[in-house]
């Protein structure tokens, strides 16, 4: 007999573990986490992949694999599902502040061309350098206003 | 001991899968060899990114063929053990790089057809292809702005740009009806729903592709698609160096991991 309350503390060790590359994040404020089911015989995590190629993702499924183990969880099966997929628009809104506090500009909504503003100065007198960042996740951003590149989270 | 070629099976399916997750397969590999040699930084960067975009939608779809076939074959294995007459894609993707503006003409003219293609498969009747398409599509639209916005900076730059953008188009655009047509192995789940008909696609694309050269000043070649054959594992001489290249780990270290 597994308690709401394993279930709710699973889930909640699932979404603290921070994400590989942007440690500023969790994956619960990336959005990636679409189930937490633990039973009898072990946990089972859902989760949604960002990019089709991102390299982050089996990092993440054996960062949650390891935090739920250390937690007395196991086995831990993790298991993805690609539908619906995921979007910037699952970023919690927490998430979002933290990303702007380190310097990243986060996603606007989808379908809204809402200006970039500089996370550093906030003006959103900005300009795009490059589609492509350093992770299929950034675009390289510049401001125009303070003259500091930056990465922008790109909508998706 | 070599690694041991895998047989594959010719369920119209099977074959459906594969012919796509090869295209994005091979072309990745191609956009990988610029990793370190791109002209400069940014787009070393984005050519990579699109090369990884690519090879994720090419595994998502080995691991759905490895369903499909229920032979027990996984991602590498598809991957890596096939013999070169047992990959389907295109020989568009399987021409050499050539300088940098051949690259990016090769990535407009996929991605401005794959774009149309995926938003189409997002519909499909087979839920597993749908899921695949609905990520997928966000990728390719991406890539092909990127891509279109280089073919109008190159084909509207300088005398030696331009010349080189009309150049890499004429060289690949032979190659480009491929992607146009069906196999005649794929008539049933064009009818089902779960393919999409390429050939519904032909007339958008070329509008697309024109209204992008208009504005980059560049000539549609009028040479017919000549060249075909890859959907049926009818590859040209590139296509063996490339996997020679590719395959190498695997056929010398046989079921490695790192």
């Amino acid at each position: 007999m597994v308690s709401n309350l394993a279930h709710d503390k699973a889930r909640a060790i699932a979404e603290a573990v921070p994400d590989p590359e942007l440690p500023v994040l969790t994956l619960g404020d990336l959005g990636i986490i679409r189930d937490v089911a633990a039973s009898g015989t072990g946990v089972e995590v859902t989760i949604t992949p960002t990019y089709s190629g991102c390299p982050a993702m089996n990092t993440m499924g054996m960062d949650i694999s390891l935090a739920l183990a250390e937690a007395g969880f196991g086995p831990v099966r993790i298991k993805t599902t690609l539908s619906p997929a995921w979007t910037t628009d699952w970023i919690s809104a927490e998430g979002r502040a933290k990303l702007q506090a380190f310097g990243i500009a986060p996603p606007g909504p989808r379908g809204n061309d809402a200006p970039v503003a500089c996370p550093l100065c906030g003006s959103t007198n900005t300009g795009e350098i490059s589609h492509f960042g350093s992770t299929a996740c950034k675009a390289l951003w510049r401001c125009l206003a303070c003259r500091e590149p930056f990465d922008h989270f790109k909508c998706h | 001991m070599p690694a041991t070629s895998i047989a594959l099976a010719t369920d119209p399916l099977l074959r459906f899968i594969l012919r796509r997750a090869d295209d994005a397969l091979v072309l990745g590999h191609r956009l990988s060899e610029w990793c370190g040699h791109a002209p400069m930084l940014e787009e070393d960067m984005a050519l990579a990114n699109i090369a990884l975009d690519l090879l994720g939608q090419a595994r998502a779809l080995y691991a759905y063929a490895g369903v499909v076939e229920g032979a027990g074959h996984d991602e590498d294995a598809y991957a890596y053990l096939r013999d070169p007459a047992d990959y389907l894609n295109l020989l568009l993707v399987e021409q050499p790089n050539g300088d940098f503006a051949r690259t990016i003409v090769r990535v407009w003219l996929y991605s401005a057809f794959m774009d149309l293609w995926w938003q189409r498969m997002t519909a499909s009747k087979d839920a597993q292809l749908a899921a695949i398409a609905a990520r997928a599509v966000k990728e390719v639209a991406y890539h092909l702005r990127h891509a279109a916005a280089w073919v109008v900076r190159l084909g509207d730059g300088t005398p030696e740009s331009h010349q080189r953008a009309q150049a890499g188009l004429a060289l690949l655009w032979p190659y480009a009806g491929e992607m146009l047509t069906s196999e005649p192995d794929e008539a049933a789940l064009i009818a089902a729903g779960v393919a999409c008909d390429p050939e519904t696609l032909r007339a958008p694309w070329l509008g697309r592709v024109k209204a992008v050269a208009a504005e980059a000043g560049i000539s549609l070649p009028t040479t017919p698609f000549s060249q075909q054959g890859g959907r049926r594992g009818h590859h040209g001489e590139a296509m063996g160096h490339l996997l020679a290249e590719l395959q190498y780990m695997q056929r010398t270290y046989p079921a490695a991991q790192w």
